[in-house]
């Protein structure tokens, strides 16, 4: 049990983190708020994705060379042996995808503000149910 | 109807932290991700990547590599779609000419707002 | 014009205050040093384009919250930010459609003409792209910024000549 949630707690804790984007989504009736909901949801997605990243005793996907052959040079030497271990190193490609993905939810973000703002301009609400009044 | 919406969510966290427990631990060296053969034998993208991206571009930071030349064709729709956010914002935003503005308020039936009352003022 | 709470102007949206512009007009030029930084130094070190724009445009936006926008026009126009986003996209497909031309595949940056080893050259090819990432993501997240605010003043700014 112990070694299941030393193993899991990032994954449960990035559920519920999950759960309250969701829930933010769901119940609330101002459209800002349901936005700030989506923004919880995507970042629980992106660490999710960071999280699973991991490995143990790995470092960071940028090659430095090791021990004497340190530096620029070590790593040329390295890669000229075919010395470069993929276990030193964490799995790059999550992190790639996630940083395309926060900028670009920043610029989304950026849209969906300005389509309430439209919204509020010609209704004079962001209020859900009232809105549907509105527009009836 | 509140409660029925926590019901389902409630339901919904528990089907997720059931698909989540059957993931394998999280950094664990022996996980299918992290292995250099998939079960069925052909060579996982990361040990890949790891290994090659020096020689491909002579760039330690493999992120960068990644990012620019392995998934160029990737990064490349990403920053469209950020020019394309700014372009919607651009033109969802811009404002309506004076008089078009006008025609479109009597055409809806709106009163002025207080917004178009300035611009006439300042215009 | 009525004043909402102590010293903020509802009708501009930013706090004016002097101690806040002036730290940051003195913190601002040493942002844009580190952002330039990130963007030419992400081949050795955690960054690249899309990290270092977004730090250029969290300069400008800081200028733009502290000094507001008027003063803003000074350092970055409001006029510039579609068009400096769609350089930066034509950056990235230019680069990608002369390596076509060139002979290669699309966006294969090892057909540059830049008189250097193949990998070396896709070193280079990949520092063009993230400053054409760069560029459009500055100047775009500034765009939206200022597309939100509202165009107050783009016709009767005095700088925008």
């Amino acid at each position: 049990m112990l070694d299941f949630f030393l193993g899991h707690y990032a994954y449960l804790f990035l559920v519920a983190l999950f759960v309250v984007g969701l829930y933010g989504v769901v119940t609330k009736r101002n459209l800002v708020k349901k936005l700030i909901g989506l923004n919880i949801f995507q970042s629980a997605i992106i660490l999710i994705y960071v999280a699973g990243a991991s490995k143990w005793n790995a470092t960071v996907p940028i090659l430095e060379g090791s021990g004497a052959s340190y530096g620029d040079a070590g790593v040329a030497q390295e890669a000229a042996h075919g010395a470069i271990e993929a276990a030193h190193y964490i799995n790059p490609l999550p992190h790639t995808l996630m940083l395309t993905a926060i900028v670009v939810g920043v610029a989304t973000t950026g849209v969906a503000l300005a389509l309430l703002i439209t919204i509020h301009r010609r209704y004079g609400t962001l209020d859900e149910s009232e809105l549907l009044e509105r527009m009836s | 109807m509140k409660r029925f919406v926590l019901l389902v969510l409630i339901a919904f966290g528990a089907l997720m932290f059931y698909g989540v427990s059957t993931l394998p631990d999280r950094a664990d060296p022996r996980a299918p991700a992290n292995l250099e053969e998939s079960a069925a034998g052909s060579p996982v993208a990361q040990d890949y990547y790891i290994r090659h991206a020096y020689e491909d571009a002579h760039t330690p930071n493999m992120v960068t590599v990644i990012l620019a030349d392995y998934r160029a064709y990737d990064t490349l729709g990403e920053t469209m779609v950020i020019f394309a956010a700014g372009l919607a914002c651009f033109l969802i935003l811009r404002r309506r000419r004076q008089e078009d503005l006008e025609e479109w308020e009597e055409s809806e039936g709106l009163e002025e707002s207080e917004e178009s009352k300035e611009d006439g003022t300042r215009s | 014009m009525e004043r909402g709470r102590e010293g903020i102007d509802p009708m501009r949206g930013y706090y004016d205050d002097r101690i806040v512009a002036l730290s940051s007009r003195l913190v601002v030029p040493f942002i844009q040093l580190f952002a330039l930084y990130v963007v030419f130094h992400g081949h050795y070190s955690p960054g690249g384009g899309f990290q270092g724009g977004a730090m250029l445009a969290a300069s400008f936006l800081l200028i733009r919250l502290s000094v507001g926008s008027d003063g803003a026009q000074l350092q970055f126009r409001k006029g510039w930010g579609t068009p400096g986003s769609s350089i930066g996209t034509l950056i990235y497909l230019v680069t990608g459609l002369s390596t076509l031309l060139l002979g290669g595949y699309f966006l294969d940056y090892s057909q540059l003409p830049l008189g250097m080893g193949e990998s070396e050259t896709r070193s280079m090819g990949i520092l063009i792209v993230e400053i054409g990432v760069a560029v459009a993501v500055a100047c775009t997240l500034t765009a939206i910024y200022d597309d939100l605010v509202g165009e107050e003043g783009r016709r009767g700014s005095p700088h925008d000549a």
